[in-house]
C-alpha cells in the first residue's frame, strides 16, 4: 500500500499537508495585525518585520551553532527569540513614527516595508549560503500511519501550535478581559477611552510592538521551518496578503485562523494538481490566493457601507 | 486648539535638507556595496593599467544558483595577472542596472562590462553600449541582432547534454521509476533542460514517465518547496530543478529523503545523502578566454573576438557536478562514458525521431541537429514522457 502511487488521494492530501505547513506565517502576521488594528492603528510595514524575522532567525541560529558553540537543539530557538525581538524593533519604530501629528500610518507602513526589507537583505547577506539548523516538528504522522506520505504530511511544527492556540487566546484576552477591553476603547473611540483615564498612544505602542513580535514569529518560521532557508525573496508578499487576512476575517482573531489556514492551502493548489497531471492553465491556480485577496479587497472597500467589526477609529489620523 | 494645516517654512526647508542628506547618503551607501577586487601582482605589472572588468548580478552572489554560477567565474579570472575586477550584486532589470553600468565605466573605469542576467540586455545594455562605444558589453544570451550596437558580445552555455547525462543517472538511481522536475516557467532554456532530462532517462528505460511542475516565477521559494513536497507526495524519487535558486528543491528533496539532480553549480553541501550530480555552468573558461583575447587587444567590434560564443561539455562551458554517495559505480562510469561519446560527436541528443508529449513528431527521423542549432532555440513543446503542459 504504502508503495503504491496515491494518485487523485495526493490533491486533497497535499492541500492539507500544505495547510499544515504554509499557513502559520500567515496565522502570526494576521494575529499580530489584527491585534495592532483593534487599538485603532494599521501597521502595513508586517512585511518588512516578517523578512527581519527571517533573516535574524536564520542568522541567529547559524552563528548559534557555527560561532558560539550552542547546541542546534538550542540555537534555532534563540532564533525564534531573537526574531521576536527584532520585530519589536520594527514595531518600536513604526509605533513612535506614525503616532506623531498628522502622519499616516498607511505611508509608514509603505516606508516600513521598503526600509524592513532593506535592512533583512543588507544584514542577511552573508547567511544566504550556509545552512541554520532548524527547528524540530512533532511527528504525528508516525503515531496514526505507516504511510511515508501521510508522515511527512502530519509534520506539525510546534510554532505551528502555538499560532493555532494564540487565536482562542486572544479572542478570549478581547472579550474577557480589562486590558483587552481597554484595546477596543482605545481603538473604537480614542476620546472615550481617553475619558475613562487609558493613554491612547501608549495601548497604540504596546498594541503594535506586540504585533510586531508575532509578526517576527512568523518570520521565523519561513526560515527555519517551511521552507527553511533565508533568500531574499522568502515571503513573496506573504506578509501583505496576511494584513489583508484580517480585514477578510472581520478583525476576529477565531476567523484569522480560518483565513490563514485557507490561503495556508491555496498554495498548495497549483503544485498539487499539476503533480496529478491538471496541468492546463496553473498559472491560474497560481494565482488562487491573490485574487482572493484582490476580491477581499475590492468587496470590502465600498465607500458606502462600514464594515461591522471594523474598529471605529482605525487609520484615523492623528490630529 | 488644532494647529493650522500650514507647515511653517522652516520645517519645508528642514525637511528639503533632510531629504537632500538622506539621498546624498545613501547613494553613498549604494556606492559601497559594491566591491572591488585588484588582482595580480602589483610589482611587475603596475606600468600597465589593468584591464578592469564590471559584473553585474541580478540577486545575491552566492544563492545556490545562477548568480552564483556567475560569480565563480568572475572569481577564475580575478587571479589572472593585469585584470581589476568591479562587482555589484543584487541590482534589480529595472533601469538601475544602467546607473550601475554607468558608474562602472565612469567612476571605476571599467572598458569590459558583464551584465549577467538574461532581463538587463533589452533596452538597458543596448542603450548604455551605444552611450559608450568604446567599451565593450558581454551578455548572457544569444539576443543580438544585426542592428544592434556591435560593441555588445554574446555568450551562451547550453545545459541540455548536461542535463541528458543527468537523466541518464537519474533512471538508473530511481526505485520507483517516477521521476519530477520542478520549473520556474515554460520558455525555452526551461523547455530544452525538461526534454534533455527525459531524453537521457528514457534512453535507459522507454517507458518512464517525468511529471513536471511550473511554479510560474524565477524565485518563490514557498511554492518550489510544495511543489517538490507534491511530487514526492506521487512517489517521485528523483527530481531536476530549474529555478533561479535551486536551494530550497534540493533541501526539501533531502528532507523527505528522495534524490535530487542539481543546475547552475555544484549543490552537494545541501544534500549530502540525496544529490545525485548536477549541470552545472563553467563560465569560468568562457571568461579566461575572453580575457586572453581582450589582452591581446582584441575587440568584439572589429570581430576580433566573436559575436557569439557558445558552447556546452565538450567546450567545458558546462560541466556535471560531481557525484553524490547514491551514484553506483557502474552508474558514474555510464555516465563518463555518455559524457565523452557527447564530447567526441558520437553521440547527438537530438537525433530523430523525437515526439512531443501530445504524440506529434517534432524532429523527424534522420534529422540531428547540434546543440548550437538555431532551430533549437524555437522548443517550445515537451518531449514524450513529461507529463506536463506548456500553457
Amino acid at each position: 500500500m504504502a508503495t503504491e502511487a496515491i494518485g487523485w488521494l495526493g490533491v486533497p492530501l497535499g492541500i492539507l499537508a500544505g495547510t499544515l505547513r504554509g499557513s502559520a506565517p500567515f496565522l502570526f502576521v494576521s494575529l499580530g495585525e489584527c491585534l495592532t488594528e483593534k487599538s485603532g492603528k494599521i501597521n502595513l510595514g508586517l512585511e518588512g518585520t516578517l523578512l527581519m524575522g527571517a533573516m535574524s532567525a536564520y542568522a541567529i541560529s547559524y552563528l548559534g551553532v557555527s560561532q558560539w558553540n550552542m547546541s542546534p537543539a538550542i540555537s534555532p530557538w534563540i532564533g525564534v527569540l531573537v526574531a521576536g525581538l527584532a520585530g519589536m524593533g520594527m514595531g518600536l519604530i513604526h509605533a513612535w513614527l506614525s503616532q506623531q501629528p498628522r502622519v499616516n500610518d498607511i505611508a509608514v507602513g509603505i516606508a516600513m516595508i521598503i526600509f524592513g526589507s532593506g535592512l533583512a537583505f543588507f544584514l542577511g547577506k552573508p547567511f544566504i549560503q550556509p545552512q541554520a539548523p532548524q527547528l524540530p516538528s512533532f511527528e504525528l504522522g508516525k503515531l496514526l500511519s505507516s504511510s511515508p506520505i501521510v508522515q511527512s504530511a502530519l509534520q506539525i511544527s510546534p510554532l505551528f501550535i502555538l499560532g493555532v492556540l494564540l487565536a482562542p487566546a486572544m479572542n478570549w484576552f478581547f472579550k474577557s478581559t480589562r486590558p483587552g477591553l481597554f484595546i477596543r476603547a482605545v481603538g473604537d473611540s480614542p476620546d472615550a477611552a481617553l475619558a475613562m483615564g487609558v493613554s491612547v498612544k501608549k495601548v497604540r505602542m504596546l498594541c503594535i510592538i506586540a504585533g510586531s513580535f508575532l509578526a517576527g514569529i512568523g518570520g521565523a518560521y519561513l526560515s527555519l521551518v517551511y521552507p527553511g532557508s533565508w533568500t531574499e525573496r522568502i515571503s513573496s508578499g506573504q506578509g501583505l496578503m496576511a494584513v489583508a487576512l484580517v480585514i477578510f476575517a472581520r478583525w476576529n482573531p477565531i476567523q484569522c485562523l480560518w483565513a490563514s489556514l485557507f490561503f495556508g492551502g491555496a498554495q498548495a493548489i497549483g503544485p498539487a494538481l499539476q503533480a496529478v497531471g491538471i496541468d492546463k492553465g496553473y498559472y491560474l491556480f497560481n494565482a488562487a490566493p491573490y485574487v482572493l485577496t484582490l476580491l477581499i479587497m475590492i468587496l470590502t472597500c465600498s465607500p458606502k457601507k462600514t464594515l461591522s467589526g471594523a474598529p471605529g477609529a482605525l487609520g484615523s489620523i492623528n490630529g | 486648539m488644532r494647529p493650522s494645516l500650514l507647515i511653517p517654512r522652516r520645517q519645508v526647508l528642514r525637511g528639503l535638507l533632510a531629504t537632500a542628506a538622506f539621498a546624498a547618503t545613501s547613494s553613498k551607501l549604494v556606492g559601497c556595496s559594491s566591491t572591488s577586487t585588484e588582482a595580480g601582482s602589483s610589482g611587475s605589472a603596475s606600468d600597465a593599467k589593468p584591464l578592469v572588468i564590471g559584473f553585474i548580478y541580478v540577486g545575491a552572489k552566492d544563492d545556490y544558483g545562477w548568480n552564483q554560477a556567475h560569480a565563480l567565474g568572475a572569481q577564475a579570472i580575478a587571479s589572472l595577472s593585469g585584470i581589476k575586477l568591479v562587482e555589484q550584486a543584487s541590482v534589480p532589470e529595472t533601469k538601475e542596472v544602467q546607473e550601475v553600468m554607468q558608474s562602472m565605466i565612469e567612476q571605476d573605469g571599467a572598458s569590459i562590462i558583464f551584465p549577467t542576467s538574461f532581463g538587463y540586455f533589452n533596452p538597458h545594455v543596448i542603450e548604455i553600449a551605444k552611450q559608450y562605444p568604446d567599451v565593450q558589453f558581454f551578455h548572457c544570451s544569444t539576443l543580438w541582432q544585426e542592428g544592434m550596437p556591435t560593441n555588445i558580445g554574446n555568450y551562451y552555455a547550453d545545459t541540455d547534454e548536461g542535463q541528458y547525462v543527468a537523466g541518464r543517472i537519474a533512471a538508473q538511481t530511481t526505485k520507483t521509476g517516477k521521476l519530477g522536475f520542478v520549473a520556474a516557467k515554460p520558455v525555452n532554456p526551461v523547455l530544452r533542460n525538461i526534454n534533455g532530462f527525459i531524453m537521457g532517462a528514457r534512453s535507459i528505460k522507454p517507458d518512464i514517465e517525468m511529471k513536471v511542475i511550473f511554479t510560474g516565477d524565477w524565485n518563490v521559494p514557498v511554492k518550489e518547496a510544495e511543489a517538490t513536497n507534491s511530487l514526492a507526495d506521487q512517489q517521485v524519487d528523483v527530481v531536476g530543478v530549474h529555478v533561479d535558486s535551486p536551494k530550497v528543491v534540493i533541501e526539501t528533496a533531502e528532507k523527505r529523503g528522495i534524490f535530487s539532480s542539481g543546475y547552475h553549480t555544484d549543490q552537494l553541501a545541501l544534500a549530502p545523502k540525496g544529490y545525485l550530480t548536477g549541470t552545472a555552468f563553467h563560465w569560468g573558461q568562457i571568461y579566461k578566454e575572453y580575457v586572453e583575447g581582450l589582452q591581446a587587444g582584441k575587440k568584439v567590434t572589429d570581430g576580433g573576438i566573436p559575436r557569439f560564443i557558445q558552447g556546452s561539455l565538450k567546450e567545458k562551458y558546462v560541466q556535471m557536478a560531481p557525484f553524490g554517495p547514491a551514484v553506483a559505480d557502474a552508474v558514474k562510469q555510464d555516465a563518463t562514458k555518455t559524457e565523452n561519446q557527447i564530447a567526441d560527436g558520437t553521440l547527438m541528443i537530438y537525433t530523430g525521431e523525437i515526439k512531443d508529449n501530445g504524440g506529434k513528431v517534432r524532429i523527424p527521423k534522420g534529422t540531428a541537429y547540434k546543440l548550437t542549432d538555431p532551430a533549437l532555440d524555437k522548443i517550445d513543446w515537451l518531449a514524450d514522457g513529461v507529463q506536463g503542459s506548456v500553457s
